[in-house]
């Protein structure tokens, strides 16, 4: 039915993937560091984490990623050109499309990571500190394991949300499913067939996210 | 930075901001007429429609919009039965596949959010309802619906703020949205900063525009359930 087209599309689902878990990775990063802005009292820093999150959440991904990925191109080239080099330097859309997604979903995570910090009641952090731990073994003993309950149910959303950004990475160039789907359905004539496949496939990734998740928050939850 | 292209162009961007408005305004129109129905099919209990509903909402919910706007521009053309149809000029349009991709989006989205809302209806009021005498569609029309509309607001605003993003997807289907005029600009001039910053702009200052809006709405309807000042 898909032509000798399947193997073609499991290997985009693979690129889809691998785009997804990267920007999770970066988002993570970077929403962390942006909740601990956010929560800090320097001011500078907290303002910078406000005006962070609200520019992404105000802009679309597209043009973000377009504005990465040909801004990029044009800011890498000028400085190539500075440092006298003649070449002609292309962007890996991969790059760009896991440092973008991984940028806006960071924002998004702030706010998670900031709330789930909240979340946890002030008695548990000075008990802490009262046994005598330092700061930082409040955070990595205390603070941030039970932090990570509270976050999960938004980052479960969030990382739904993430996977169905990738497909606009086909846009910039890179290989994922999405355009493994519109070289398949351009070759076959048949577009209906493959994006109604890559509909399906989309389907399979978040229902088996939304399981997984599901068992997570069951298995952080169980002691309760 | 060279902003003088962008100075030229700007009675562009400013229609392009008129065509993403309005690819907005249709679809949101068309999802939440189709929502509300199917919202209420899909927070009956006993309702045969519920699993379908359900199924609707999980798949467009669960699939990019990306995906969907292609499975309506590229591939229903694959049909010669759809080619032959008197829908064909609709259906080979940019346009019209446009707003009926974001108008299933959004609906399926909005059908949660209002069903969500349906079933947050606390329960005195629709016993009180019952004990007045209402029937059933009498209770959903004058009650339960008003009740979960005032109470979805908030989530609703931020659906339309995702749509208004998600729009930006008409470009890729040839349209000239904010986003077609800005791709449009940077491959006649190649600035890219300077088109893509300028629609990133309008973009926010229509997204603050439309959270001022529905903050404005939440003040005026939900009065009732904000803390006591």
């Amino acid at each position: 039915m898909l032509h000798g087209y399947g193997a073609s599309l499991l290997e985009g689902l693979a690129v889809t993937l691998g785009v997804a878990l990267a920007s999770l990775a970066v988002a993570c990063v970077l929403g962390l560091a942006g909740a601990a802005a956010k929560l800090s009292r320097r001011p500078l820093l907290a303002g910078a984490a406000g005006v962070y999150t609200t520019l992404i959440r105000g802009v679309p991904d597209l043009v973000l990623m377009l504005l990465v990925f040909y801004g990029g191109q044009a800011l890498v080239n000028h400085l190539a050109q500075r440092f006298g080099s003649d070449g002609y330097i292309d962007i890996d859309p991969f790059v760009a499309g896991v440092l973008t997604i991984g940028f806006i979903f960071g924002a998004y995570l702030t706010e998670t990571f900031r709330g789930a910090f909240l979340a946890v009641g002030v008695g548990q952090r000075e008990a802490g500190l009262a046994f005598g731990m330092s700061r930082w073994q409040v955070l990595r003993r205390i603070t941030a394991p039970q932090m990570l309950r509270h976050a999960l149910p938004s980052l479960s959303n969030n990382w739904l949300v993430l996977v169905k950004s990738t497909a606009i990475v086909s846009l910039i160039g890179l290989n994922d499913m999405m355009q493994k789907t519109q070289q398949a359905a351009g070759a076959t004539r048949e577009p209906f067939v493959f994006y109604a496949a890559a509909a399906l496939l989309y389907l399979l990734i978040t229902s088996v996210s939304e399981l997984g998740f599901g068992w997570l928050d069951r298995r952080s939850a169980r002691h309760l | 930075m060279n902003f003088d292209a962008i100075a030229q162009n700007l009675p562009l961007y400013f229609a392009g901001a008129l065509t993403t408005l309005k690819l907005l305004a249709i679809a949101l129109a068309g999802g939440l007429v189709a929502a509300v129905p199917l919202a209420v099919l899909r927070s009956r209990p006993q309702s045969l429609a519920r699993a379908p509903v359900w199924l609707f909402t999980y798949a467009i919910r669960g699939t990019p919009l990306l995906v969907q706007l292609f499975l309506i521009y590229y591939g229903l053309a694959q049909f010669a039965v759809v080619r032959e149809s008197v829908f064909w000029p609709w259906l080979s349009s940019p346009w019209f596949c446009a707003c009926l991709a974001f108008a299933i989006n959004t609906c399926a989205y909005t059908t949660e959010i209002v069903a969500g809302a349906i079933r947050n209806t606390p329960h005195g009021e629709v016993e009180a309802a019952r004990a007045l005498g209402l029937s059933a569609a009498q209770v959903m029309r004058r009650i339960v619906l008003p009740s979960a509309a005032r109470r979805a607001i908030p989530s609703y605003g931020n659906e339309v703020i995702l749509m208004l993003h998600g729009t930006s997807l008409a470009s890729v289907v040839t349209l000239l949205d904010l986003t077609g005029v800005a791709r449009d600009v940077n491959s006649r001039f190649y600035i890219p900063f300077e088109a893509f910053i300028t629609a990133g702009a309008l973009y926010l200052a229509i997204t603050l525009a439309l959270v001022g809006l529905f903050h404005a709405a939440e003040r005026r309807w939900l009065a009732h359930m904000a803390p006591r000042r």
